[in-house]
């Protein structure tokens, strides 16, 4: 077969399809979600998309111990809500071989933090595999199957963005044929009560040992002496690609792609080979403490960077000294172009009536909503990760109620990360009964990934119909009755279920669902039969418009002013007619009528 | 110690516009003539109107899938404000082609600031510059929203590459339905970058 451009993503997903993986499953989190999708078309493959990175690498676990191969693909944040059982398999071992893919965003492109999750390796006591292009992430991905039956331990597979979202080109293979591996009942190995852990605790040294004499004698952990050996770098993952863009063939390089256990016997003969050995590696020093560690003398974080994601420039500077400057161009002539919400978003009718509530603490959550906090919404305060919004928002309103705070808690989340841990927090919630206001802003898909589908959507991640789960029947199955669902782009509507809310949050929590789906969604028959909105466009009459600006107080991007007539003016491209611009004006100069072109 | 063969393309636009299209036919048509190649993509959190950057480096082995500051051989903006954004990944030298359309963003759109105006005169002072109003090209040609096309002829005239098919590239990225409207953008943009020169 000819080779293809192929983002990291497309590769791993190939490699899984090549180690003749059955199970694979996930929750979308940029820079990962690209990995299922693709996984997805695999017909071979049962793909699915799990409420969340826990349930996901749990499915993974159990389809290993059921005899075939499995995989289970996260961002880095997803690999803390997915913790818990994978420290335990690390213990039990396979069956099946099983991988698991945590994709790190150094950088912070898409993601609350930058946490360098090569830490979790050595602290769950597996081995890591670190590819630093696609053709690795391909070829790696599939060994790591063979790595993991023949250690029996299940694989880290750590990606970065640039690694997951760069393409490059990749030579495809044939699938394995792999045959599952008939299930026997074994409590030594898969039963976790302490007598079966203790035993298992005690084999992990002796796979220890084993793991760090393969790093020490394994393909994807190479030097290279082409070069002077005047100079020495350690490095892996896409930090040798920098590193050889910078420095050529011109230095010698040990080119790591087994890092834990570290092959600390090859690094030792690397350094006595070369006369200065630098560590180049991104975020923090976690080969640079190993080694140091181990009494090698090495150059790494002196020199660079430990925050931000690294590329050719950083590491010309710090070890060279060169710093590169482009053509500079009049710094005036451009303006900010921060994100917005989309226009015609139903978030945005919410937002715009719980941000003018007095004495008001909205929390908020991680999905397309985080935008709310920019202007002019203003509207969002707070922040944690996915799926805190209400047990936040719960400690926040007993902190306010303890310390005779007059403030109501508003806390928010879409209908995504209900499914992923809101319903915990939800839970929280209810029992221990605060005074919280929970709302979840359903647009019956996952909107910021890219539209994935979830519990709620009624469809698979391979299109085929699923059981619909409704939030309204969830809540009052938990057994709250206080619960009221809203269509947001009618802000009357909205205006009147937050009156709602606030006189029934003095009895105990309360849900508020918005229900409309998200602008850019296909929509579903159901969808179609529930949600009727006439594909019609919203325009100004400028006789009636005094420029008052309110209707751009909605953030919608469809809207724009005119300085010089110091009118509003609607971009008919965009515009969906969504009305909230209208329902705002004083002067009901904006009226829906024109059909979209 | 940067190897000499390696070209340096950045695509920049706003979410929407087609960016990614045009770096897909030109990977394509790079990849078919013999080249390795690496594409970066880099964008933003929200799915609508944030700036939106592609990176493509070719030649005969490329490392970094990253163009650095002032590494660019050729910038092509499909919006004309992007590429004042991004000019300092061209490097001094390099080669601009930038479309005249503007898309105003949301601090210009709520009356907060003004879309700053003189852009193509003060990148023409900086750089080797070619400026194209895509929309109306492609408008004339019965297909606004092949400006991208026309930007990827423009793009492919300036970097010249030998041994590509670029019609079957074209075939190959677009659906067939759409495949002669799109052609006649692709050579459009080729002829007038070739009569500029």
């Amino acid at each position: 077969m000819t080779k293809q451009l192929m983002s990291g993503n497309e590769a791993v997903a190939r490699g899984a399809w090549e180690a003749g993986v059955a199970f694979a499953s996930a929750y979308p989190g940029t820079p990962s979600t690209e990995i299922l999708e693709n996984v997805g078309t695999y017909k071979e493959i049962v793909a699915e998309w799990a409420p969340n990175e826990k349930v996901a690498m749990e499915a993974a676990i159990g389809a290993s111990m059921g005899g075939v191969r499995s995989m289970a693909a996260m961002k880095h944040v997803g690999l803390n809500v997915a913790a818990d059982p994978i420290f335990t398999f690390a213990y039990m071992g396979v069956s099946g071989g099983m991988v698991f893919v945590t994709a790190d965003d150094p950088g912070m492109h898409s993601s609350q933090n930058e946490q360098d999750n090569r830490n979790y390796a050595p602290f769950i006591k597996i081995p890591m595999l670190e590819p630093s292009d696609s053709q690795e992430a391909k070829d790696m991905f599939r060994d790591a199957f063979d790595l993991s039956e023949r250690f029996d331990t299940p694989v880290m597979f750590r990606m970065t963005t640039r690694v997951c979202h760069s393409k490059s080109l990749v030579e495809p293979g044939e699938r394995y044929p792999f045959a599952a591996i008939p299930y026997v009942k074994n409590r030594a190995k898969f039963d976790d009560v302490p007598i079966a852990a203790k035993r298992n605790r005690l084999k992990m040294p002796e796979r220890d040992r084993r793991l760090l004499a393969l790093s020490n004698d394994c393909k994807y952990n190479r030097a290279e002496y082409s070069g002077s050996r005047k100079v020495g770098i350690v490095t892996s993952g896409v930090s040798y690609q920098y590193a050889k863009e910078v420095f050529g063939d011109a230095v010698s390089y040990l080119k790591l792609g087994l890092t834990n256990p570290l092959p600390i016997d090859l690094i030792r003969e690397f350094r006595a080979r070369v006369e200065t050995m630098y560590v180049i590696e991104e975020l923090d020093p976690y080969m640079e403490n190993q080694i140091k560690a181990a009494g090698i003398d090495c150059i790494g974080k002196e020199k660079i960077p430990a925050i931000d994601e690294l590329n050719p420039n950083i590491i010309r500077k710090a070890l060279l000294g060169e710093e590169a400057r482009g053509v500079q161009g009049d710094p005036k002539l451009v303006v900010p172009r921060p994100p917005a919400l989309c226009a015609g978003c139903p978030h945005r009718g919410f937002f715009y009536e719980a941000a003018k509530r007095k004495d008001t603490v909205i929390v908020g959550d991680i999905g397309c909503y985080a935008l709310s906090g920019n202007e002019p919404l203003n509207a969002k305060d707070l922040a944690n990760c996915m799926g805190s919004a209400f047990s936040v928002g719960h400690g926040l309103s007993k902190a306010f109620a303890l310390s005779g705070q007059d403030k109501t808690v508003v806390a928010c989340m879409g209908d995504s990360t209900f499914f992923h841990t809101g319903i915990n927090a939800l839970e929280e919630v209810i029992y221990n009964d605060s005074h919280l206001i929970c709302c979840v802003l359903d647009n019956r898909i996952t909107g910021m990934t890219g539209h994935q589908e979830n519990p709620g959507t009624g469809y698979t991640l391979k299109g085929e119909p699923a059981t619909i789960m409704d939030v309204g029947t969830i809540v009052r199955a938990l057994g709250l009755e206080r619960v009221r669902t809203v269509n947001p782009l009618h802000l009357d509507e909205m205006k009147k279920a937050l009156d709602w809310a606030y006189t029934e949050v003095r009895e105990g929590p309360v849900v508020l669902i918005t229900r409309w789906p998200c602008v850019l969604k296909r929509l579903s028959a159901e969808d179609r039969r529930e949600f009727r909105m006439t594909p019609a466009q919203c325009t100004i009459d400028r006789k009636k418009c005094i420029g008052c600006k309110k209707c751009l107080s909605t953030g919608c991007p469809a809207l724009s002013f005119d300085t010089c007539e110091r009118k509003a003016a609607i971009d008919p491209m965009q515009c969906v007619g969504c009305t909230v611009c209208a329902q705002v004006c004083p002067q009901q100069a904006i009226v829906k009528g024109a059909k979209k072109a | 110690m940067k190897r000499p063969d390696t070209q340096s393309v950045i695509l920049v636009g706003v979410g929407g516009q087609g960016t990614i299209l045009a770096s897909k036919v030109l990977t394509t048509g790079l990849i078919d003539a013999g080249y390795d190649v690496k594409m970066s993509e880099v964008h933003g959190m929200s799915q609508r109107g944030g700036s939106v950057t592609t990176q493509v480096r070719y030649g005969q082995k490329v490392w970094s899938p990253l163009i650095g500051q002032g590494e660019a051989d050729v910038l092509v903006s499909f919006e004309t404000m992007e590429a004042m954004r991004c000019l300092p990944f061209l490097k001094p030298g390099g080669k601009v082609i930038v479309n005249t359309y503007r898309m105003p963003p949301l601090p210009v759109l709520s009356g907060e600031c003004e879309y700053p105006d003189g852009i193509v005169d003060e990148l023409k002072k900086r750089a080797d510059t070619l400026a194209i109003d895509a929309v109306k090209i492609a408008s004339d040609l019965g297909m606004p929203r092949g400006m991208n096309v026309v930007l990827l002829g423009a793009l492919i005239s300036a970097i010249g590459v030998d041994g590509a098919d670029w019609t079957q590239a074209l075939r190959g990225c677009v659906k067939p339905k759409f495949f002669e409207d799109n052609l006649r953008c692709l050579e459009a943009g080729l002829n007038l970058a070739a009569a500029k020169a």
